[in-house]
């Protein structure tokens, strides 16, 4: 952040536990009994919504460094991170309270209900981005390798949206609503990605005028 | 420039205050005690007088507070807690239910008079949701055979057609850019299964006249089928010779059939029906297995002898 010289930036560790705070607030829910009359699919959904929230927010912090000139590049692996983790809460829940890891049923699930299907693959895509969220996998792979591989983040948030608008009957505003800032956040990157590339070229440009 | 003035004198300047807030009181009261006037208010319902019924299972009901506020309403939202919510606007003061088609007895009844005609009978049926949850609960309610029997249906009726209200000023979900259905909401039967002693007609749950979030003041049950089968807040009965569309099949054939039979080895796209979640067990609960029309097979399977039930589902 372009914070005034003098004035103290919040550690890193500030954005995990204030992250955690959601897991802890809906793991109290549940063991006080006052998640509702479907305790296990609230836990599950509200674990895989934080998820992709930190998705988003991790999304958002280069397009905001570039329309606005805040730079919050500091925190976005905590975001990322903090996505990863809330996708294994979600997976766990899944897995145990949710099937009470009935193998049958979970590989059935996932041959045969492609939201479970998709919701698999992104978390697969999402592990060895957690794997080399650290400065040593990005001293060891290299900056231009480790951006490269860091990439799929774009297809995981893709896919976490997919999971969610598939997982549900009809078109209910709450899926929806995630898959346009999904697409917000992505078509910016594209958007932008096209305008750049002229400029890149500049013989291009007189040729153009003429 | 013209300025109207305002009439003079307004009623409410020459009724005493005293007299019309005790008139309202007294219409209130009267609506109150016919049925189906349940208001906006929750408050406001009524105790039902129902026989118990024989056909009633032995399991636990589910607790009222769940069966109350975990609904799916999509006139009211999509949450499962919006109905619950949001359906107090919804008034079923003066309510009419039209059953025409294929009758030889054509009729719009004010609810009153469609439901004086019935003993009123306490069934308590397990409920399936499509999406892989249950309960139990205690309906209140009559036989829709008996409604059928007393419209005369022709020969050439073989369906029964279901139709719920459009009211957009009092049903959220009806209006505004965001509309997740097409409405009116509708459903069907074939006429056997319209005609079966376990379909009825509700009117209440839990020995009360419905909540509006239930599908008031008239619902359908049919306890083998999914829950989406159970039309809420019915205007219309219509005795038809095809087999009418239904909301969800209309929406998307591939996932909902006509039929909609709950049917552990028919999955969904989306759900595994094999077994399901028991509202009310806990977060720790185990899932249960679903059973062959929601346990009522002894009752029901002979409806579809000889069907390919994975084509007709």
């Amino acid at each position: 952040m372009r914070v005034p010289r003098g004035l103290p930036q919040p550690p890193k560790i500030l954005v995990y536990l204030v992250g955690f705070i959601p897991a802890i607030w809906w793991f109290e829910l549940g063991l006080t009994d006052r998640l509702g009359a479907d305790p296990m699919r609230t836990l599950e959904h509200a674990l895989g919504l934080w998820a992709l929230r930190f998705l988003l927010a991790s999304l958002t912090i280069t397009p905001l460094r570039q329309l606005t000139g805040i730079n919050l590049l500091r925190y976005r692996r905590a975001l990322g991170l903090l996505a990863f983790y809330y996708a294994v809460l979600h997976l766990t829940t899944y897995l145990v309270l949710d099937q009470g890891l009935d193998l049958d049923a979970i590989i059935a699930d996932i041959v045969k209900r492609l939201y479970i299907t998709i919701g698999m693959a992104c978390f697969l895509i999402l592990v060895p981005l957690a794997l080399t969220s650290n400065n040593f996998a990005v001293r060891r792979l290299g900056g231009q390798a480790w951006a490269n591989l860091h990439r799929y983040v774009y297809l995981a948030a893709i896919l976490a949206a997919l999971h969610f608008l598939l997982s549900v009957k009809s078109w209910p505003i709450e899926p929806v609503t995630y898959t346009l800032i999904v697409a917000v956040l992505l078509g910016y990157r594209l958007a932008r990605s096209l305008l750049r590339r002229p400029r890149a070229a500049p013989a291009a440009r007189p040729a153009a005028r003429g | 420039m013209i300025i109207r003035e305002a009439a003079d004198i307004r009623p409410s300047e020459i009724t005493p205050q005293a007299a019309y807030v005790n008139r309202r009181q007294l219409i209130a009261g009267a609506a109150a005690l016919s049925l189906g006037a349940a208001g906006p208010q929750a408050a406001s319902a009524n105790t039902l007088a129902a026989e118990k019924s024989p056909l009633s299972t032995d399991e636990a009901p589910t607790s009222r507070e769940y069966v109350t506020t975990y609904n799916n309403y999509y006139e009211f939202g999509t949450d499962k807690g919006d109905p619950a919510q949001n359906a107090h606007t919804l008034t079923t003061q003066r309510w009419s239910v039209k059953v025409d088609g294929l009758v030889a007895k054509p009729t719009t009844f004010a609810l009153e008079d469609f439901v004086k005609p019935y003993a009123l009978e306490q069934r308590v049926y397990r409920h399936r949701c499509v999406e892989g949850w249950s309960m139990v609960i205690p309906w209140v309610g009559f036989p829709l055979a008996e409604v059928i029997k007393r419209a005369e249906p022709l020969g050439s009726a073989k369906f029964v057609a279901f139709e719920t209200l459009v009211r957009p000023s009092e049903m959220p979900g009806q209006h505004g850019l965001f509309q997740v259905l097409a409405w009116p909401y509708v459903e069907g039967l074939r006429l056997d299964e319209a005609m079966h002693p376990l379909t009825i007609l509700a009117v209440g749950v839990y020995d009360e006249t419905l909540p509006n979030q239930n599908g008031a003041p008239l619902r359908l049950v049919v306890p083998w089928k999914y829950g989406f089968k159970g039309i809420k807040s019915i205007v219309r009965i219509s005795l038809v010779e095809e087999a009418p569309l239904n909301t969800w099949q209309a929406q998307n054939s591939s996932e909902y059939g006509f039929y909609s039979n709950v049917n552990p080895e028919v999955d969904h796209p989306r759900w595994s029906q094999k077994t399901e979640r028991r509202i009310g067990d806990g977060l720790l609960a185990k899932r249960r297995p679903t059973l062959p029309f929601n346990g009522y097979g002894d009752q029901v399977a002979s409806l579809y002898a000889g069907m390919d039930l994975r084509r007709y589902f």
